[in-house]
């Protein structure tokens, strides 16, 4: 129990070294700590609920910037110049297995968000992971379609076609990147700092990210590659 | 069954450190269940799955519309059993901002294609082969 509010209050304590020293001001600190909680909670409550409401309206805009890439690319999808064309261009299968990685991964996700859910710090950690390294295989096979797209000299210098194509989709690919990102420095915090109050609202904050993220990608993958290639 | 009661067990002595607050403590009111995420995701799968089958082995009848309703189905399951948007009092303003969004979303691209496609019509008569979705 003191470990528990220990962490909840100061949790880079738990990690010094001298322990025992720690144990004593987790003790000394129990009792005025245990009159403040009722209104820490209700604090750390309203701000964590604000700061979702704030992170859902960014999302929202978010989806504003993609719905004009969409639309941009809905508009120019048939000005291929002379140049490639989607049925010529895009592999399935391919964007299929990506998907199925970015799929599983929001699940993953998912996942790791029920684990904080019952403080299990291991399986929050081991979840979150598998997500990291399915949502890496994601990045790394969509850049290696765009190597191999300009290398075939259907760069985004084209046509206005493949201009479109490359921003929207190159956007969503950079969305996941930074979601990469934002994902390796919360396995860090939570691994070092275990579950405050402010981890845990980033890592709700970080899932629904996430699953923003899977569903711009239905969007891409139903716009762009399967009408591209029907 | 069994599922649902681990997950509701291992909620438990969250709340109970957290002096109950635990579901209004996230926001999105919580965090779902394991057996939601599942239904979820085999809804999601097969979502993806068929509309794939169907453009591979082309079979082209009425290809893009059955496209379009998968895809707004599978995005209507992401937003309900992944991001567990509902019509509970402490999400009105989430519901809100979505609806909104959505409207706008439908303005945005609705009204470039019939503008874009007017526009085409109107001034290069020439180019009207080129498709416009």
């Amino acid at each position: 129990m003191s470990t528990g509010l220990t962490t909840a209050h100061g949790g880079a304590l738990a990690f010094k070294p001298g322990y025992a020293d720690n144990a004593a001001d987790a003790l000394r600190d129990l009792r005025p700590a245990s009159d403040a909680v009722d209104f820490e909670l209700e604090h750390h409550h309203d701000a964590a609920s604000t700061a979702q409401l704030g992170f859902w309206i960014y999302l929202m805009s978010d989806c504003l910037l993609f719905a004009g890439l969409f639309a941009t690319y809905s508009v120019l999808h048939g000005r291929t110049a002379g140049g490639p064309t989607p049925q010529g261009l895009f592999d399935l299968p391919y964007v299929l297995s990506e998907t199925v990685f970015l799929l599983v991964s929001s699940f993953t996700c998912g996942l790791a968000t029920l684990a904080m859910g019952r403080r299990s710090r291991g399986a929050t950690l081991g979840w979150l992971a598998v997500t990291f390294v399915l949502g890496l295989a994601f990045v790394g096979m969509e850049v290696h379609e765009f190597a191999h797209m300009v290398a075939d000299n259907a760069g985004p210098d084209r046509s206005a076609f493949l201009s479109s194509f490359f921003t929207l989709v190159a956007t969503h690919g950079l969305h996941v990147t930074c979601g990469l990102i934002w994902m390796a420095i919360m396995m860090v915090l939570v691994a070092r700092k275990g579950f405050t109050p402010s981890t845990e609202s980033r890592l709700t904050c970080l899932s629904l990210f996430w699953h923003f993220l899977d569903i711009i990608w239905v969007g891409v993958f139903s716009l762009v590659y399967l009408f591209g290639v029907s | 069954m069994s599922v649902a009661n681990e997950a509701i067990a291992g909620h438990a002595p969250h709340g109970a450190v957290r002096g109950g607050g635990h579901g209004a403590a996230h926001g999105h009111g919580t965090h779902g269940s394991r057996k939601s995420y599942i239904i979820g995701f085999l809804l999601a799968i097969a979502l993806t799955i068929v509309p794939f089958g169907l453009v591979m082995t082309h079979s082209s009848v009425g290809t893009p519309l059955i496209i379009a309703v998968f895809a707004l189905a599978q995005i209507c399951v992401h937003i309900v059993y992944f991001l567990h948007v509902n019509r509970s009092e402490e999400q009105r303003w989430n519901l809100m901002a979505l609806v909104f969004t959505a409207i706008v979303v439908c303005i945005i691209l609705g009204g470039s294609l019939w503008i874009m496609h007017n526009l085409y019509i109107n001034m290069m008569p020439g180019m009207m082969q080129g498709s416009m979705g």
